[in-house]
C-alpha cells in the first residue's frame, strides 16, 4: 500500500505545484506583460486623472511581487476581490455560478459517458466493419463542428420548431430539480455531441490496445463469445485508461461549456466570465481564470491518481 | 503521384476546401455586393437576389460570407505560421541542445498546456489591445505548444541518427544541424499535423469571436457573422446556421485532407499530437 500512496502523494504534490505556477500564470499574463493594465482597460481616450485613479484602484503602485502574494492571500481565505465594474464580491458571485456550470457539466456527463463507452465496445466488437465506420465517419464530422453550430442547431429545431425544450437554459435557485433539468438539456445535449466522438474514438483505441494482448488470444482459442471476451478480459484491463479518457473529457467539458453557456445565456462561470473579459474587469477574469484552471488540473489530476489506483501491481510490491 | 491513388474522400475535401480557399482570395471580384452595404430588409428569406438572404442588417448574407473567408482564412493562416514556426523551431531546439535549456521549454510547454487554451486566450485578451495582430499573435503562441511537443518528440529521434553524429563530428553548427538534417526528416510529420492545426485554429478564431473577442465589427468573419445573427434564431431565421455552417464544412474538408495525408505518413514518427 505504501508504494501507491507514496505515487498518489507525489502527484498530488506536482498537481499543487502546478496550480501555483498556474496562478504565477496568470497574474503575469494580465498585470505584467502589456505594460500597463490601466492603459488598456481605459484605452487611448483615458485621462491622466482617470488613469491615476485606476491605478491606484488596482494596486498598480506597489510592486508587482507584493501585488501578487496579497492575491494570492486573499484566495487562500476565500476573498477572491471585488469586481471592478459592479464592485460586487467576485467569490460570491462565482460561489452562485460555479454551481450552475458543474450541474450542467454533470448532466452532460450522465448522459455522454455511458453512451461513449457503449459505441466504443461495439466499434471494437465490429472493427472494420460496418458500424465501426460509422462510427468512425461520425466522428470525424462531429470533431470539425463548432460548438454554436450544434448548438443553434439544436435550438433551431428541438427549441424553435418543436418546441420541446426551452432556447434559453435560464435558471435560478427556487427552481425544482426536474424544471432545471428541462432548462439545461439542450445546453447539455450540445455538450455531449462535442465530446462524445472524442470519448468514444479513444475508449475503442484503449479496448483495442488490450485487445492484441495474448491472454486475449487464449480467450479466442477456449472459444468464448466475442462480446465476453471483450466484457470479462478487455475491459477490466482496459478500465484505467479510459477513467482516463472519461476524466480528460470532463476537463474538456468545463473548458466546452464557455461557449455553450453563451450561446444559451446559461447564468454560469463561462458567461460570467466572458463577460468581464470584454469589459476588461481584471480582477474578475484572473479569478475566473484560476477556478478554471484549478478545476481542469484537478481533474487531471484525479484521472492519473484514479489509473495509479486501478493498477494492481503497484498494490503488491515484489 | 499518381492522381488515382487519392481516395475520393480526399478529393471532396480538396475540392471543397479549394472552394473556400478561391472565394477567400479573389472575394471582391465574386462577392455580388459590398461588404457593409446595406441592400435589402432585415433578415430577408433566400431569394434569386440574395442567394443566402440578408442578415441582421440587412446586408448581403452571401457577399458577406465571401469577405468573411477573408478574414478568417487569413487570420488562422497567419496564427498556424506563427504556430509552426515557433514551436518547430524551439521543438527541434529543445532536441538537439538538451540539457537545461530543453528541461526549461519542456517544462514551460506543459505549464502552459495545464491550463486550457481558450480560458488562457481570454485570460490575456482581457488586458490586450483589441487587434488582429495581438489575436494572431496570442493564437498562434498558445497553440505553438503543442506542434514544439510533436517536433521535439520527432527531433528527439532524429538527433541520434548516425547522419546526425557524422554532421556533429563534422564540426556543422545547431542551427545547420536543425535546418539541414532534422528539418527534411520531421517535415512530413508536421505537414501532416498542418492541417490539424490550421483547423483547430479556424475553430479557436470563429469561437473567439462569436464571444465577440476576436474579430470586431463591421470587419466580417464567420465566428462574429454567427454572434450577429444569433438572435434570429429563436424566431426560427437560419441566418447564423450559415457561418456556422461554413466553419463545419471548411473544418469537415480540411480534415479527410489530414486524414489521407496522414495515412500516407503513418508508418513515420508521430501522428495526430495534440489531442
Amino acid at each position: 500500500m505504501s508504494l501507491v500512496l507514496k505515487l498518489i502523494a507525489q502527484r498530488v504534490s506536482l498537481g499543487i505545484l502546478l496550480l501555483f505556477a498556474v496562478s504565477i500564470l496568470i497574474f503575469v499574463g494580465t498585470q505584467i506583460l502589456p505594460g500597463d493594465v490601466a492603459e488598456s482597460i481605459l484605452g487611448q481616450s483615458a485621462t491622466p486623472e482617470n488613469l491615476a485613479n485606476l491605478r491606484e484602484e488596482l494596486g498598480l503602485n506597489e510592486p508587482a511581487l507584493s501585488r501578487y502574494f496579497s492575491w494570492l492571500g486573499g484566495i487562500f481565505v476565500g476573498d477572491l476581490g471585488t469586481a471592478l465594474t459592479s464592485g460586487t464580491n467576485i467569490s460570491e458571485a462565482i460561489g452562485a455560478r460555479l454551481g450552475n456550470t458543474l450541474f450542467l457539466a454533470m448532466v452532460a456527463a450522465f448522459i455522454s459517458v455511458p453512451i461513449a463507452i457503449l459505441l466504443g465496445l461495439l466499434a471494437v466488437r465490429y472493427k472494420d466493419r460496418w458500424p465501426d465506420k460509422l462510427i468512425s465517419a461520425t466522428t470525424l464530422a462531429s470533431i470539425s463542428l463548432p460548438e454554436f453550430f450544434i448548438g443553434y442547431l439544436l435550438i433551431l429545431f428541438f427549441g424553435v420548431k418543436l418546441g420541446w425544450f426551452p432556447t434559453v437554459a435560464t435558471v435560478f435557485p427556487e427552481m425544482t430539480l426536474g424544471a432545471r433539468l428541462n432548462a439545461v438539456m439542450l445546453p447539455a445535449l450540445t455538450l455531449t455531441l462535442v465530446v462524445l466522438a472524442h470519448m468514444m474514438r479513444m475508449t475503442r483505441a484503449a479496448i483495442l490496445n488490450v485487445m492484441q494482448s495474448a491472454y486475449i488470444e487464449t480467450a479466442e482459442l477456449k472459444g468464448l463469445s466475442s462480446f465476453k471476451i471483450i466484457w470479462k478480459h478487455a475491459l477490466p484491463n482496459a478500465i484505467s485508461p479510459v477513467v482516463n479518457v472519461v476524466m480528460l473529457n470532463l476537463a474538456y467539458l468545463i473548458v466546452g461549456v464557455v461557449v455553450v453557456e453563451v450561446i444559451f445565456v446559461y447564468p454560469g462561470m463561462g458567461q460570467y466570465l466572458v463577460d468581464h473579459v470584454s469589459k476588461r474587469d481584471v480582477p474578475v477574469v484572473q479569478a475566473c481564470g484560476l477556478v478554471f484552471a484549478a478545476i481542469y488540473i484537478g481533474l487531471n489530476m484525479l484521472a492519473d491518481i484514479l489509473s495509479i489506483l486501478s493498477n494492481p501491481r503497484l498494490r503488491h510490491p515484489k | 503521384m499518381d492522381l488515382k491513388t487519392i481516395p475520393v474522400s480526399a478529393w471532396i475535401g480538396i475540392v471543397s476546401a479549394g472552394l473556400f480557399a478561391f472565394a477567400a482570395i479573389f472575394a471582391p471580384l465574386i462577392a455580388p455586393y459590398e461588404m457593409s452595404e446595406i441592400v435589402g430588409d432585415v433578415w430577408e428569406p433566400m431569394s434569386s437576389e440574395h442567394w443566402l438572404g440578408t442578415d441582421n442588417l440587412g446586408r448581403d448574407l452571401l457577399s458577406r460570407m465571401i469577405f468573411g473567408a477573408r478574414t478568417t482564412l487569413a487570420i488562422a493562416a497567419l496564427a498556424t505560421i506563427v504556430s509552426f514556426t515557433l514551436g518547430a523551431f524551439f521543438g527541434m531546439a529543445a532536441a538537439v541542445i538538451g540539457g537545461w535549456s530543453d528541461q526549461f521549454l519542456s517544462r514551460g510547454v506543459d505549464l502552459l498546456m495545464s491550463i486550457p487554451t481558450l480560458i488562457f486566450a481570454l485570460v490575456v485578451l482581457s488586458v490586450m489591445p483589441a487587434n488582429i495582430l495581438t489575436l494572431i499573435l496570442v493564437m498562434g503562441i498558445l497553440d505553438s505548444t503543442r506542434v514544439f511537443r510533436l517536433s521535439r518528440a520527432v527531433a528527439v529521434d532524429v538527433n541520434v541518427m548516425d547522419f546526425v553524429e557524422a554532421a556533429k563530428l563534422r564540426g556543422e553548427g545547431r542551427i545547420w544541424i536543425i535546418t539541414r538534417e532534422i528539418l527534411p526528416n520531421a517535415l512530413s510529420t508536421l505537414v501532416a499535423e498542418l492541417g490539424l492545426r490550421f483547423i483547430f485554429m479556424v475553430l479557436f478564431l470563429s469561437a473567439l469571436s462569436f464571444l465577440g473577442l476576436g474579430i470586431q465589427p463591421p470587419e466580417a468573419d464567420w465566428g462574429g457573422m454567427v454572434k450577429e445573427n444569433k438572435d434570429g434564431i429563436i424566431f426560427g431565421i437560419p441566418a447564423a446556421l450559415i457561418p456556422a455552417g461554413a466553419i463545419a464544412l471548411l473544418a469537415i474538408s480540411v480534415n479527410l485532407v489530414a486524414d489521407w495525408i496522414l495515412n500516407r505518413t503513418t508508418d513515420l514518427k508521430g501522428g495526430r499530437g495534440g489531442n
